[in-house]
């Protein structure tokens, strides 16, 4: 009978605290929601997705105050798991206050969740999902958008960079089978054999993996040239440890999963050389204008920004722009989400990375690649290249 | 042309399989040495092998790399700080969470798995918060020179001197736990109960005290191991202990669980195992099958061995009791 | 004093059926105030299904449990899921893993066969809606756009059979190891069936690899359309509710049919293989057809389950059907109860309301607590450092519910009435 009375005593909870929430009438919350892995072995770069959108929070939240609303950050966390994803989504589109999403890091995640979200026309800006895939289905072409590049403009820019500034003739193509690594990969190769490089090795390692022995065993005696790595920079990172560790001195070249501080962490900068990796964004400290950004973010979270976290800025500001718009043209009437969506597909700023202005897919209209070659530390990292498309 | 490089590739194959097998063998006598006195999968053990390495690799970082030891004192220093804080929480995991269960009748033998299961998330979690408080999340190995100097026995078979050291250390770790549960009264003790848990209590003997001697050693030898583990690939986070754990777990099966040789066996044929068909998958089939194909064919010899020997290369087959 | 207010079965079924109003007037509220505190709103959603349970124990009158039932599963629930898609989709992932806990119920609680790779069944059925459906093929077959929608109910019973099939293929030459060898070769055959999804990309693209499959067909799509015009209700809530329908439906025929084999000599051969396998052989039971019978039963309902599931998440990728999930449905089952039916489906909601909707709830409303700068015990909440972030502490919180419930119950929250035994020859009492 114990469990009656328990069961009695949480039934008068939950009618209270209703009562209380009810009794709550609170002013215009809106919210940017963060969609990303909190937990888990890619939490670390889930998390600089959520802090460089928080600081876009904070620092243009002030434009919608005009229409009464008041923005706040809401982190969502996905597990990296398309199921988690998908239930997450489905609460998230039944609360009126949201107004998009920032995420995911998952490809695999993003491509299952944005079909929830197309139901309720509620807007996605991707700051890391570079399938081609994301922007080219006709069920979510209405709000799927990113801000980085695409794995078929990506992998060819990585390869023409290959082709005309390291002469490469004979590489290896590694991918961590992921949909973000095997996607890039794919492409590269294609690029690659298109141009008469000849592919030595093609093959993928599990996104576990930590022992590339028996690919860089066979590098000892083949000497490739380059050895491409689709795939996120804690593996790249460890395969260029262990390359250097067995004296092979191949330039490694990767997209932009290589793109960030751990990249140098986890590799020890000594065995920094001859690293290459594509990005939409120049190196951090060529950006003039992230200068204050790079600060705020150290001294609000103690970390260094990488490449995700501005990508996640601009989003959240290009969001933030839309929101602004729609509000006004509907003064300040409850939230439209399909209007949002339409009026992100028209922002045209300035951001952190450059101009942010959206085609008719959803992606960003960048019009180049920059080709980063990693320093000894981030801070050190300088652009190689710019290919133009 | 084709062949001549296989052939090139086989000694140094076969060095990295060994390594890896050594690390293997290490983590599965954990899990062979506690399920030869409960009959027990620890679940678990993979996490503490995965503090073990952290331990390691963090008072290499803060406490050892800024002294002038000499690399090998200042290892051996890292093995047995991770091995004391591994053999803690491997006392502890015992103490909270199986230990309760099991002096609850009717539990059956699947809440101490699933228990497990809910230990190692919360290991897991824990460790990844901890370091997160300082900024961390990957921890690589320091770079320290030693290691990487080479010895070239022959054009190719050049082994560093990590390899060199993996070995050794391994294989006087095997050695020592041999010498342990076959020489000490203690071995025998764990032995007795290993074979017969209600002979051995009437015989005197202290059967949770051997519990926890499986435990605590089999801790001890995994921390050890975490080190080795970063000390190879060089780094280790916080989620590290998964593969190696469940490869570990694979390997004792195969050498068959419960017996200590057959893990040693076990892990050093896995080892050999996946890094012969990581290497020779792409090479033999023109890179149609890349080397993601490895796990399958390991997984598909274990199925073979374990149809033509149900209790593994080295288990005993039980008499079963009518 | 309530003990001897309820001590008899009229008034137990009063109250039990009062308790359901109770928590269904509690959730309308919620869910028609628009109210977006998801830990108020899990709560409330975990005692409409812990209210469901109180009406369903021993002594409330047969009709009272069926009308209870029937009026929350298939009334107030899709009213409310209508407007609410959170409650739906809460309610259809129940129902799903419900169906698969039951399913291996039967190999782990019945037969006593410890399955760790479960979910590769689930991955089979799945897969072959998704390949079937979509334009997956139309690189190796030119012109193959998928099967339209409504085929899905073909495939439905095929891809049935096919992960049957697939179960009783693994089953022969697997079941003749024993115990924890047995653990180990399901293992393995999950992660080999994972590994060949995520690589079977090359050389020929048979299933996507690690990129998936999108834009699976969809079988209520014009039924919904139709239905949309006449009804004026948004064509995607129309088909969230027939997934929940058919996912509900598929819940009760397979826990039907479980029912009823495990009454059956049938079940009595499971339960002999499970107590003593060698008397069980000494008596004439064929053991091995007995537990292949088990082990195909389980896998063809997941392969079902894993059917719909591909059509109602439209993008299906290896991701979904990794170890993690087999250990998932495992701790389902062990934790509502070993062997017993209405043990697991509880133990499914349970974990399921756990990990989608409470552990959710409880770091949104302290995320909100942080940014409304309330604070507790003289430390402004807003001067929490990013680590303490409650989002990040969902594992954690889950693990140490799992090993708390497993100390306090380790026969799980309804065990089964009759002892479970799996042998365990090395017991240390």
């Amino acid at each position: 009978m114990r469990l009656k009375a328990s069961f009695i005593a949480v039934m008068f909870g939950v009618l209270s605290t209703t009562a209380a929430t009810i009794a709550l009438s609170a002013p215009q919350v809106l919210k940017i929601v963060t969609h990303s892995p909190l937990s888990g072995a890619q939490s670390t770069t889930g998390e600089t997705i959520k802090f460089g959108t928080q600081l876009a929070v904070d620092d243009f939240g002030k434009i919608l105050e005009p229409y009464n609303a008041k923005l706040v950050l809401q982190a969502e966390d996905d597990q990296s798991n398309p199921t988690v994803g998908v239930a997450n989504a489905n609460r998230l589109i039944g609360d009126a206050s949201v107004i998009g999403i920032i995420g995911h890091f998952n490809s695999g995640v993003a491509m299952a969740t944005t079909e929830v979200y197309a139901k309720a026309n509620l807007v996605m800006i991707s700051p890391a999902n570079t399938n081609p895939k994301i922007t080219e289905r006709a069920s979510t072409s209405k709000i799927a958008n990113r801000v980085c590049g695409r794995d078929d403009v990506q992998g060819p820019a990585a390869q023409s960079f290959m082709s005309s500034h390291l002469k490469a003739k004979k590489i290896y193509v590694i991918n961590d089978k992921t949909a973000y690594g095997s996607g890039l990969a794919q492409e590269f190769e294609k690029a690659s054999r298109k141009a008469g490089v000849q592919v030595l090795l093609s093959t993928g390692v599990d996104e576990k993996e930590t022992d590339f022995s028996s690919i860089l065993n066979r590098a000892v005696i083949e000497k490739p040239d380059v050895i491409f790595f689709g795939g996120i920079y804690s593996q790249g990172g460890l395969l260029l440890k262990q390359m250097r560790q067995k004296h092979i001195e191949s330039v490694l070249l990767g997209g932009d999963g290589l793109d960030s501080a751990e990249l140098q962490t986890i590799a020890g900068a000594a065995n920094i050389r001859n690293v290459y990796f594509t990005s939409v964004a120049m190196p951090l400290n060529q950006l003039p204008k992230a200068k204050s950004f790079i600060e705020t973010y150290k001294t609000k979270f103690k970390k260094s920004p990488d490449g995700f976290a501005v990508a996640s800025y601009d989003a959240a500001h290009a969001l933030i722009l839309a929101t602004a718009e729609s509000l006004k043209a509907k003064k300040g009437q409850a939230v439209d989400r399909a209007d949002i969506a339409a009026n992100v597909r028209k922002v045209n700023f300035e951001g952190l990375t450059g101009t942010i202005a959206f085609d008719n897919k959803g992606d960003i209209k960048a019009a180049r690649y920059v080709v980063i070659e990693a320093g000894a530390t981030p801070a050190q990292n300088k652009t190689a290249a710019v290919i133009t498309k | 042309m084709e062949t001549s490089i296989g052939w090139q590739l086989l000694p140094m194959t076969l060095a990295d399989g060994l390594s890896l097998g050594v690390m293997y063998a290490i983590i599965a006598l954990g899990y062979t040495l506690v399920y030869g006195v409960l009959g027990l999968i620890n679940f678990a053990h993979s996490e503490v092998f995965m503090v073990g390495g952290i331990v390691g690799v963090e008072l290499l970082i803060y406490v050892l790399t800024p002294t002038s030891l000499h690399p090998l004192i200042q290892l051996a220093l890292a093995l047995l700080g991770a091995g004391f804080a591994a053999a803690a929480v491997a006392w502890g995991v015992e103490r909270y969470a199986y230990y309760p269960l099991r002096s609850r009748p009717g539990s059956g033998s699947l809440a101490p798995l699933i228990t497990g299961i809910g230990v190692s998330l919360v290991l897991m979690d824990t460790v990844r918060l901890f370091e997160s408080f300082f900024g961390h999340f990957e921890r690589p190995f320091p770079s320290i020179a030693w290691f990487e100097e080479t010895y070239a026995v022959s054009e190719h078979l050049i082994l560093s001197y990590k390899s060199l050291v993996i070995w050794g250390l391994g294989g006087g770790f095997l050695a020592l736990v041999h010498g342990l549960v076959n020489r000490t009264r203690w071995g025998l003790a764990l032995r007795a109960v290993a074979q017969d848990t209600h002979a051995a209590m009437l015989l005197g003997i202290e059967s949770r005290k051997m519990v926890v001697l499986a435990f605590v050693l089999g801790g001890f030898l995994a921390g050890m191991g975490g080190v080795l583990y970063a000390l190879q690939f060089g780094k280790i986070n916080a989620f590290s202990g998964f593969v190696p754990g469940i490869k570990a777990f694979t390997a004792a099966v195969l050498g068959g669980i419960g017996s200590i040789p057959g893990a040693v066996l076990g892990g050093i044929l896995l080892g050999l195992i996946e890094m012969l068909a990581g290497t020779y998958l792409p090479l033999l089939t023109d890179g149609a099958i890349g080397s993601e194909y490895k796990d399958i064919v390991t997984f598909l010899l274990l199925i073979l061995v374990l149809l033509c020997r149900p209790t593994g290369l080295l288990g005993k087959p039980k008499a079963e009791k009518v | 004093m309530i003990r001897k207010l309820f001590n008899n079965g009229k008034n137990q079924t009063t109250f039990a059926l009062g308790a359901v109003f109770l928590a269904v007037i509690c959730n309308i509220i919620l869910a028609t105030q628009g109210i977006n505190n998801s830990f108020v709103v899990s709560l409330a959603f975990l005692l409409l299904v812990s209210s469901l349970y109180r009406l369903n124990s021993s002594s409330v009158a047969t009709w009272a449990r069926v009308f209870g039932v029937v009026s929350v599963i298939f009334g107030v629930l899709p009213w409310i899921g209508l407007s609410r898609l959170d409650y739906l989709d809460v309610a259809t992932q129940i129902a799903l893993f419900a169906t698969l806990a039951m399913g291996l119920n039967l190999v782990v609680g019945m037969v006593g066969l410890l399955d760790l790779g479960f979910i590769a069944f689930f991955a089979v059925g799945a897969y072959t809606w998704a390949i079937l459906g979509s334009s997956q093929l139309s690189e190796i077959w030119i012109g193959f756009a998928g099967l339209p929608g409504w085929s899905f109910f073909l495939v439905l019973p095929c891809a049935a059979a096919l992960a049957g099939g697939v179960g009783v293929l693994l089953g022969l030459p697997v079941l003749r190891v024993k115990g924890d060898y047995l653990a180990l070769v399901t293992l393995g055959f999950g992660e080999v069936i994972r590994v060949l999804l995520n690589n079977l990309d090359k050389p020929i693209n048979l299933t996507g690899g690690p990129r998936g499959i999108p834009s699976i067909h969809q079988p209520f799509a014009e039924l919904a359309t139709t239905v949309a015009q006449w009804s004026g209700i948004e064509n995607y809530r129309l088909q969230a509710l027939a997934y929940y329908l058919l996912t509900v439906l598929i819940a009760f025929a397979a826990a039907w049919v479980f029912n009823r084999i495990s009454r059956s000599p049938i079940g009595w051969a499971w339960e002999a293989i499970r107590e003593d396998e060698i008397a069980a052989q000494a008596m004439g039971i064929p053991r091995i057809r007995m537990k292949l019978l088990a082990f195909a039963l389980g896998a063809s309902v997941s392969g079902m389950m894993g059917v719909v599931f591909a059509a109602k998440q439209t993008f299906i990728s290896p991701d979904s059907f990794d170890f993690n999930q087999s250990i998932g449905i495992l701790a389902m089952v062990v934790l509502g109860g070993v062997g017993s039916l209405r043990g697991v489906v509880l133990g499914a909601a349970v974990m399921v309301i756990l990990n989608v909707q409470v552990l959710k709830g409880f770091s949104s409303t302290l995320a909100a607590l942080k940014a409304s700068g309330a604070s507790f015990m003289g430390s402004s909440f807003t001067n929490w450092p990013p680590e303490l972030e409650p989002s990040k502490y969902e594992r954690l919180l889950f693990g140490l519910l799992v090993w708390w419930m497993m100390i306090y119950r380790p026969e799980g929250l309804l065990p089964a009435k009759r002892p479970i035994f799996i042998r365990d020859d090395n017991h240390v009492a």
